[in-house]
């Protein structure tokens, strides 16, 4: 059975955790004493209806405010496929929760109030789906039944967003806009009486059937840890166990290890205690290789010929993540695969307003939530690729060495 | 009801453990796995197992043991642990209570399950834990769904939910400290669902409690508790045998029975399927108010 991920970003009122709450509901994924807890819940707060919110904002500080902190996560299935909703804030103060929900995404779920239009948030919000390069866009125009359920306003918004679209620089998803009421279930997942002119699929039916992507690029496998057991049965075993980050591997394949640049044939993958043929993206194996090389954690195996290029100098886009604000004097530990080395980001070139496109120019350190292209210089030379050409080796983080808080977030150019 | 689409284990779920059980290995010098000898944690270790194949776990089993268990459990734990040769460390929360430590609850709903993590911090404490992996998952509760995969503690053992790092994309950031731990949880994105999925498919072992069985309960406010010597029970509280089985495996004095006839994992799975309560509502741990979970997170509990 396939894993599906969607991210979904939103504030209060738009009506993101009704929809969340209905997908649930519609699809026998909540139990009774949640639903009943939630009952008692709204009744305390003195709230009419059944506020479905109350069922992903967890924190005590949440409910209390009635607002989302931080990334929740929510799981459901339907005969198609396992669903795992990654639900964050949608304030711009909260844009690194929303990149951090986003970040494993196949697909973004975006609301829109039918009322409202393209606001400021929408901006925010596909802005960071489209950097993230997430595949799949859904656009959820919400609160139909506010607008009498009237084509020529979802025309009109679905016209704008598109047009959104068209500015930014990844033009490669696969976007779709949805007319919806979540509250009162409208094509969310059976077609909407109420929207006849609406000839597309309702939501749940798209999340089923959108194929899933497989990670773009040719091998790559960040090493975790070698594994030798060196007992009577396996005396000189010496297996390098990660996960398969893009690609595909086969026994007798030729892969060079990087940084040092020698090379091995495969020969043998183990998995789970059994030998496989081959094995592709997301699997974590076990790999054997012919000849006696060094390789320990932090070295990556990639397929020979198709090597990315070891660079020490970087371009890329990065998020701020941390309260202390960015220091281009002071130096940070990287991490790209399994490696962690020392880096410098030693220029801010631009930071990205996120609302408005607007490149500004940096005036000091960037502050949480920013998002600015940057130059960047490491300790040594990474196998890393340019994101757009292998989303999986393309990203790292970096970490601040005294706080150990992971600060920020990049995506090589 | 037919659902058989339910019964399938997503593979990607495994590779995503594995992946994460290797990083506890690489990342800390002292990890260990917190076994309570229920399905979630036998997991682990099979996960372990398959994580290190052909090499061993390279960590122990540490039990945080209340003396309020299901003698089952421990018959069960103690014959895992001669068959896959772990190490098993156990810590006492009678001790705690012999040092004056910890005061027992009384009355009728007394539980121990407050102070199990008296113990676990002084354990981990004494061992120079750096990581101890757990077997929670996300769907259990609503405070646990803002868990991260490695969840910082600090001195005290205490989660800061508001101020957790970020995860993104397959980084875990467990640099530390000296004195702060990590706790790990590979199972993270299972529901109860994919773990029964997962022992069944694996044929994993667990223990009999698990199963359909007769046993002596006191029915209380619409809830079964098991009879044991580890509760009060009022004079006019009858003790009835019942036909049940148990869907989580906490202690004796905390864990409500269900009534049930299922005693193959088949019918289990097909209970869990056709239930309408979730898995911590025979919690009676939980029931104790809305935020009963983040309070004991915040201070040290797992």
């Amino acid at each position: 059975m396939d894993v599906f991920r969607i991210a979904t970003a939103g504030s209060v009122d738009d009506g993101k955790s009704t929809l969340i709450g209905r997908l649930l509901y519609e699809t026998n994924s909540i139990t009774t004493d949640k639903l009943e807890a939630i009952e008692r819940a709204s009744q305390r707060k003195g709230i009419g209806f059944l506020d479905l919110s109350l069922l992903t904002d967890g924190l005590v500080a949440e409910r209390e405010q009635g607002i989302t902190i931080d990334v929740a996560h929510i799981y459901f299935n339907t005969p198609k496929r396992k669903f795992i909703i990654a639900d964050s804030p949608g304030h711009v103060e909260y844009t690194r929760n929303m990149i951090t929900g986003a970040s494993r995404a196949q697909t973004s779920v975006i609301l829109v109030d039918a009322r409202k239009g393209i606001i400021e948030q929408t901006h925010r919000h596909y802005f960071i789906a489209n950097l993230l390069r997430i595949p799949y866009v859904m656009v959820c125009v919400n609160k139909m039944d506010l607008v009498n359920y009237s084509e020529e306003v979802f025309t009109k918004i679905k016209n704008d967003f598109l047009n959104l679209s068209a500015k930014l620089p990844n033009t490669q998803q696969q976007i779709v806009v949805i007319p919806v009421s979540s509250l009162h279930g409208d094509n969310l997942t059976t077609h909407s009486q109420n929207m006849p002119w609406y000839t597309g699929e309702p939501l749940l039916t798209l999340l089923e059937s959108l194929p899933v992507p497989t990670a773009r690029g040719s091998f790559r496998m960040p090493v975790q840890l070698a594994i030798r057991p060196r007992n009577e049965s396996h005396h000189d075993y010496r297996g390098y166990a990660g996960r398969i980050s893009s690609g595909k591997i086969s026994v007798g394949d030729a892969v060079t290890v990087l940084p040092s640049g020698r090379s091995s044939t495969v020969t043998a993958i183990h998995k789970n205690g059994q030998e496989q043929g081959a094995a592709i993206d997301r699997e974590s194996v076990t790999i054997t290789i012919a000849d006696n090389i060094d390789i320990s954690r932090g070295d990556m195996l990639v397929r020979s010929g198709e090597e990315p290029k070891l660079k020490a100098e970087h371009q890329a886009f990065i998020c701020w993540m941390d309260s202390n604000v960015l220091d281009t004097v002071k130096s940070y530990l990287i991490q790209q695969g399994t490696q962690r080395i020392k880096a410098k980001v030693t220029q801010v070139t631009f930071v990205q307003d996120t609302a408005t496109l607007q490149q500004l120019a940096p005036s000091g350190g960037l502050k949480m939530n920013e998002i600015a292209k940057v130059n960047l210089k490491t300790a040594k030379p990474l196998p890393a690729d340019a994101y757009h050409d292998n989303p999986a080796n393309g990203t790292f983080i970096l970490i601040d060495e005294f706080t150990n808080n992971t600060v920020a977030v990049g995506f090589f150019e | 009801m037919k659902k058989d689409y339910l019964k399938e284990f997503p593979r990607e779920l495994e590779d995503e453990a594995i992946y994460i059980i290797r990083e506890a290995a690489a990342q800390f010098d002292r990890p260990a796995i917190l076994f309570s000898g229920g399905k979630d944690s036998i997991t682990l270790v099979r996960l372990a197992q398959k994580a290190f194949y052909p090499g061993k776990v390279p960590f122990p089993l540490v039990h945080i043991d209340t003396g309020h268990n299901f003698p089952e459990t421990i018959t069960f734990r103690d014959k895992l642990v001669a068959e896959t040769g772990l190490e098993l460390i156990v810590g006492l929360v009678q001790d705690d209570i012999d040092a004056k430590r910890v005061a027992e609850e009384t009355g009728k709903f007394a539980s121990r399950n407050i102070l199990q993590t008296t113990t676990l911090l002084r354990t981990i404490e004494s061992l120079k834990l750096d990581a101890c992996l757990g077997g929670a998952r996300r769907d259990e509760e609503k405070a646990r769904a803002k868990e991260r995969v490695f969840s910082v503690r600090d001195d005290f053992g205490q989660w800061d939910a508001k101020n957790q790092r970020p995860e993104l994309f397959d980084y875990l950031n467990g640099r530390i400290r000296p004195g702060e731990n990590v706790r790990v949880f590979p199972i993270s994105n299972w529901t109860e669902l994919d773990v029964w999925n997962y022992i069944r498919e694996e044929k994993l072992e667990i223990p009999s409690i698990y199963y359909s069985h007769e046993r002596e309960v006191i029915e209380r406010n619409g809830v079964l508790w098991p009879y044991s010597d580890f509760i009060f029970k009022d004079a006019d509280e009858v003790v009835q045998t019942k036909t049940v089985r148990f869907r989580t495996v906490g202690d004796m004095s905390c864990t409500a029975a269900l009534a049930s006839t299922a005693n193959t994992l088949e019918q289990i799975i097909e209970e869990v399927i056709g239930t309408s309560v979730s898995e911590r509502g025979s919690r009676l741990d939980d029931q104790r108010s809305e935020a009963a979970m983040e309070a004991r997170k915040a201070v040290g509990y797992f």
